[in-house]
């Protein structure tokens, strides 16, 4: 089985994950830039963040035979901070980067006016630079959120079919599927969706356009969420091709659209087998 | 002095994969020595040269294998000068940052430019460390500095014959010895291997290996 988790935080995680990942099946990710918990204040923050999901991360994860791409933002929350919004005036320099996939996460927390602005600005950026976007719905008043964000999107010059709508659940699928927006579903311990569920989801609305993520972060999360829930697949009477569909092929073809996905795995020039990750670091 | 760069524009062009790669390649040239010929704008932290955008964007456009040699010539024709490295350094990927560790030998003459090299040797990525052990920190790294980047190779597995000059620098080196023998004993001591390659430098710095 192989697998694709389209939205994991891998700065937040450890070795072992990356090892128990691919035992699993996980063979690329993509990692979203977003808040990291402790909210930054100043751009230069930003800056080396991005730079660890250019760099360091897809070293790391290279170690376990993982393809890591990212996709970069300034996310809705610190865009309601004044001393981080000049974030959006240096993403130029990074969106044209080989590793970068889409513009993302963008969307709405609170849904405010600076909110609005940094979701319209981004969503034109990743019309400028011929990439998709990833699009978080909020947690908070989240079917007024979605409507919100299908609003924006479809003022923008982005069309939805560049578009995945991200942290659905059974409140929202619906409308989002209407929107022709691809469809993304992050599947947690506690919070979120249950591979249950999500199976459920499966059953009702098919497997076009559907993506599942772990979305595993610095919280309560399982990076493994994404093998239970193609396990959950099979148990309920999937295929094999509809869970390579989910779990392969779709964010395959949604990342795809930037043309910038490689999914052979690139080893640093040169090296033994053995590295500083793999020892412990010094 | 400067080093004549590794790669010419007639070697590259011949390696690009077609010929819609090989006018990107024109182009983005181009750009650079349009920007080599003209004054910099006013100044802005973020905003970037046409060339500057492509420098980031050679890999897709001319092939990952290419790219190193693409991004070298790019800095060339732009005549990059130790402000500009740096900046490309600094919003750099990690592979456009290898690519300006390489081209450092062609670009600047002097130390000038030593602070990048011993940026990359903070990291622990071993493809910016190996780039960072070329010609350029052979010729300007200090004595403490470039120990240092000898032990990181030796611990993080980056092949010693990476280490550009290393028989040179290392001959007779007694406080390289010195630091090579402790670490060959912490090995010991955990019951781990002693890398291959630390016996190859000790016997340079005048050490005999089977003292280990």
């Amino acid at each position: 089985m192989r697998i694709f988790d389209p939205h994991i935080h891998m700065t937040s995680r450890t070795t072992d994950d990356y090892e128990a990942m691919r035992a699993a099946g996980v063979r690329a990710v993509v990692e979203p830039s977003f808040w990291l918990g402790q909210p930054r204040t100043r751009p230069a923050s930003f800056f080396d963040y991005f730079d660890a999901l250019l760099g360091w991360e897809p070293f790391r994860a290279a170690q376990y035979g993982i393809a890591h791409h990212c996709t970069l933002a300034l996310n809705p929350k610190e865009a309601n901070d004044p001393r981080c919004t000049p974030v959006l005036d240096a993403l130029p320099r990074y969106l044209v980067k080989d590793g970068v996939v889409a513009v993302g996460e963008i969307g709405y927390d609170s849904m405010t006016p600076a909110e609005d602005a940094a979701l319209a600005a981004q969503l034109q950026l990743a019309a400028d630079h011929g990439l998709p976007a990833l699009v978080h719905t909020p947690h908070r008043d989240k079917l007024a959120g979605l409507h919100r964000t299908v609003d924006v999107v479809n003022e923008s010059s982005l069309p939805r079919e560049r578009v995945l709508l991200d942290h659905l659940n059974e409140t929202t699928v619906k409308d989002a599927k209407d929107s022709g927006c691809w469809l993304g579903f992050s599947v947690y311990p506690d919070t979120k969706m249950d591979e249950d569920r999500m199976v459920a989801i499966l059953r009702a609305y098919g497997t076009e356009k559907v993506l599942v993520n772990s979305a595993a972060d610095w919280g309560k999360s399982d990076p493994l969420k994404t093998r239970k829930v193609a396990d959950a697949m099979i148990t309920a009477g999937f295929g094999e091709d509809a869970v390579d569909q989910v779990l392969w092929r779709n964010p395959v073809a949604f990342y795809g659209l930037s043309g910038r996905l490689r999914l052979d795995v690139p080893q640093a020039d040169g090296l033994h087998e053995g590295n500083s990750v793999l020892r412990g670091g010094e | 002095m400067t080093q004549p760069p590794a790669w010419t524009r007639g070697d590259v062009a011949a390696l690009l994969p077609d010929d819609t790669a090989r006018a990107w390649f024109d182009e983005a040239l181009a750009d650079a020595a349009r920007a080599a010929g003209t004054p910099p704008a006013a100044p802005s932290p973020y905003l970037a040269h046409t060339w500057e955008l492509r420098f980031a964007a050679a890999g897709r456009h001319c092939g990952h294998r290419n790219a190193d040699a693409v991004r070298a010539l790019l800095l060339i024709e732009a005549r990059a000068g130790l402000g500009t490295l740096t900046r490309l350094y600094g919003y750099g990927s990690a592979a456009e940052r290898r690519a300006v560790l390489r081209a450092l030998p062609a670009l600047v003459e002097g130390p000038h430019a030593v602070h990048l090299v011993e940026d990359a040797l903070r990291s622990n990525d071993t493809g910016l460390v190996l780039a960072a052990v070329g010609p350029y920190a052979a010729a300007h790294l200090d004595a403490h500095a470039w120990r240092h980047a000898v032990l990181k190779c030796l611990f993080t597995g980056v092949p010693l014959d990476a280490v550009a000059r290393w028989t040179h620098r290392a001959a007779g080196d007694g406080e390289l010895a010195r630091m090579l023998r402790d670490y060959a004993a912490e090995r010991t001591a955990a019951g781990r291997d002693v890398p291959d390659d630390l016996g190859r430098v000790l016997t340079l710095t005048g050490e005999v290996p089977k003292e280990l």
